[in-house]
């Protein structure tokens, strides 16, 4: 850790994996309520743990975007964060937000629109939070040196900003309701997050392989461009049945399906800079988790997403089980592993340690993406039955859903691996040290460190 | 990647692009707003009571368990065509009555079988809520669903 203020990061990710935390153990619940229907009755009806099992999620990986940022920018501007007081409010205001939805949730006060349930007051408190974020590190990034990295970075952050002030607005024409929904929600997963994503690889890339910045800079223009140009338009794939023009099953189809092109070129990125490197940095599991990221995120939400993005496909396949295992990968192969591989990375410094705990935290790795993997297996399989059943062949959709047990079944055993990956993760990076070199690494300093 | 791409130009290419595939996509945006309020939706039926049925809608939060248009939780059945599937093309009261019955009856309390909660709603916001599904059930959505199950 180079700079003081680089700290700040550190609570950020200790509140990121409680609420990652929280998520897993909802969703492992309401994965047995699909499984066992008359579990929970009467306590905690579904449509709560959804929301608190997306919720969870939405705001931890920005808690982590937030931490990501608190850690690399100081050093890419190569100045202290402005203001670590303001940083330290703005993580108190998020997390009293989360902790009053969350409280709130369990109670019944909500709002009603797809993971917008955050009542009035909290969505003000997230806006005000964005704001201070914004002002911090945009000062620091303004007085420091620039880099495109922290271009990037600073995009994305602020289109996620601006994109969530639709979240204030709620036509009651439904359709139209949903067309600027998707402002939020598409352009937030399929644009904006992308460049923070692709930043913070790329400021990982650069610190473990030590390819030169100029190389990793020119790539990172190209990933983001390909995301933009792909992924703005590529919206239309959400709009080809909520009431919106014709015209939007051509251009959906087309751009969405290069959305998958930038997920494929983190992919040939992260590889030929890892190979190009050919430096052994210390810190192995932080690397594995780096190479992952683009990978699964290239399945999750390239290959899965492709699978069912032109319209004549989405036509059977919209609002399946299909589409739930879509987004289960993609969330965790682009952003979910995004984070894990910058925490992985930070805490030994954050910590004042040499890389630590790493066998565990590669165990996780294994464990927890080989877990996600199978979980979007059952979830693929169960939405092809359903299609089948349900959109062919007619049958209604509670008597479509007694014949996917099975998939139900296996997916909750999946999601209990999961379940336990993360709480390894969480020892490996928060509990005791054991430094033990591990035998193929040297132990002299990383390169560009 | 090719030495020919300098950076500067990754960046202006990244830049201009963007802006321009921005600007078209607000741009069929705003005509699909137009093409909702003027053809695909009928706003002249869009009473208060549909309004009202909306926030009931989300009040109880019905999205974390139903879909709408094929959005929403997969845990329980589509809505957005279930007044056809109830048969109130034909039969609105009939529809109407079904609709408001189903909802006072739950939970069925079937074993082996998902549960709806009783949300206990007024006979009012019962009503809301059917002007709700019945108005959306109307909205224009290139065919979908493929057939009534949803």
């Amino acid at each position: 850790m180079k700079y003081e203020t680089q700290r700040i990061a550190y609570w950020y990710f200790v509140c990121a994996m409680a609420l990652f935390v929280v998520q897993v153990l909802i969703g492992a619940l309401a994965a047995t309520v699909y499984a066992v229907p008359n579990f929970l009755t009467g306590i905690l009806p579904f449509n709560i743990l959804r929301m608190i099992h997306t919720n969870a999620l939405i705001v931890w990986l920005l808690l982590g975007f937030f931490g990501s940022a608190y850690y690399l920018i100081p050093e890419e501007a190569e100045r202290d964060i402005e203001s670590p007081m303001l940083a330290y409010l703005q993580l108190a205001i998020l997390m009293i937000g989360a902790l009053g939805a969350v409280i709130g949730y369990t109670l019944g006060i909500h709002e009603g629109r797809e993971f917008l349930e955050q009542p009035l007051w909290v969505k003000i408190g997230i806006v005000i939070g964005a704001l201070i974020f914004l002002y911090n590190v945009s000062l620091t990034v303004l007085k420091g040196r620039r880099t495109a990295i922290t271009n990037v970075l600073l995009l994305g952050l602020w289109g996620i900003a601006v994109f969530f002030l639709f979240a204030f607005y709620n036509p009651d024409n439904l359709a139209v309701d949903k067309l600027y929904w998707w402002y939020i929600v598409h352009l937030w997963v399929e644009g904006v997050w992308e460049l923070v994503m692709a930043s913070v690889l790329a400021f990982l890339v650069i610190k473990m392989t030590g390819v030169d910045r100029e190389v990793v800079e020119k790539w990172l223009y190209a990933i983001v461009g390909l995301a933009l140009f792909s992924g703005l338009l590529g919206t239309g794939h959400h709009y080809y049945w909520i009431g919106a023009p014709g015209y939007w099953q051509w251009i959906g189809s087309i751009f969405s399906a290069m959305e998958v092109a930038p997920f494929f070129a983190m992919v040939v990125f992260a590889f030929t800079m890892a190979w190009k490197g050919r430096r052994d940095h210390p810190n192995m599991a932080a690397f594995l988790w780096t190479l992952g990221t683009p990978v699964m995120a290239f399945f999750g939400a390239g290959v899965w997403g492709f699978m069912h993005t032109f319209s004549f496909v989405n036509y059977y396949s919209h609002g399946t089980q299909v589409t739930a295992a879509h987004g289960h990968l993609a969330f965790f192969g682009a952003y979910v592993m995004l984070n894990l591989s910058i925490i992985s990375y930070a805490m030994p410094y954050l910590r004042g340690r040499a890389p630590y705990n790493q066998v565990l935290n590669m165990w996780t790795f294994w464990i927890m993406t080989s877990a996600m993997a199978f979980m979007t297996f059952t979830l693929t399989f169960a939405g092809v039955v359903q299609i089948h059943l349900q959109r062919v062949m007619g049958l209604t959709y509670m008597e479509v859903q007694e014949q996917l047990a099975l998939f139900y079944w296996m997916r909750l055993g999946s999601g209990i691996f999961v379940v336990i990956s993360v709480f390894m993760f969480v020892y490996a990076m928060f509990g005791p040290v054991r430094e033990r070199v591990l035998g193929r690494t040297r132990t002299f300093a990383a390169p560009a460190e | 990647m090719a030495e020919r791409l300098t950076k500067s130009a990754a960046r202006n290419i990244f830049y201009g692009g963007s802006a321009f595939f921005f600007v078209t996509f607000v741009a069929l945006t705003l005509h699909s707003h137009y093409y909702m309020r003027t053809i695909s939706t009928d706003e002249a039926t869009l009473t208060e009571g549909v309004v009202r049925g909306k926030r009931v809608w989300e009040k109880n939060a019905c999205i974390n368990c139903h879909s709408i248009l094929g959005e929403g939780a997969y845990f329980a059945p589509e809505l957005g065509n279930v007044w056809v599937r109830y048969g109130g093309r034909d039969d609105p009261e009939g529809a109407r009555g079904a609709l408001v019955a189903w909802m006072q009856s739950q939970p069925s309390g079937i074993e082996r079988r998902r549960q709806m909660p009783q949300f206990n709603l007024t006979d009012q916001e019962l009503n809301d809520l059917a002007d709700f599904l019945e108005w959306t059930s109307r909205i224009k959505t290139q065919g979908w669903p493929p057939n009534d199950a949803g």
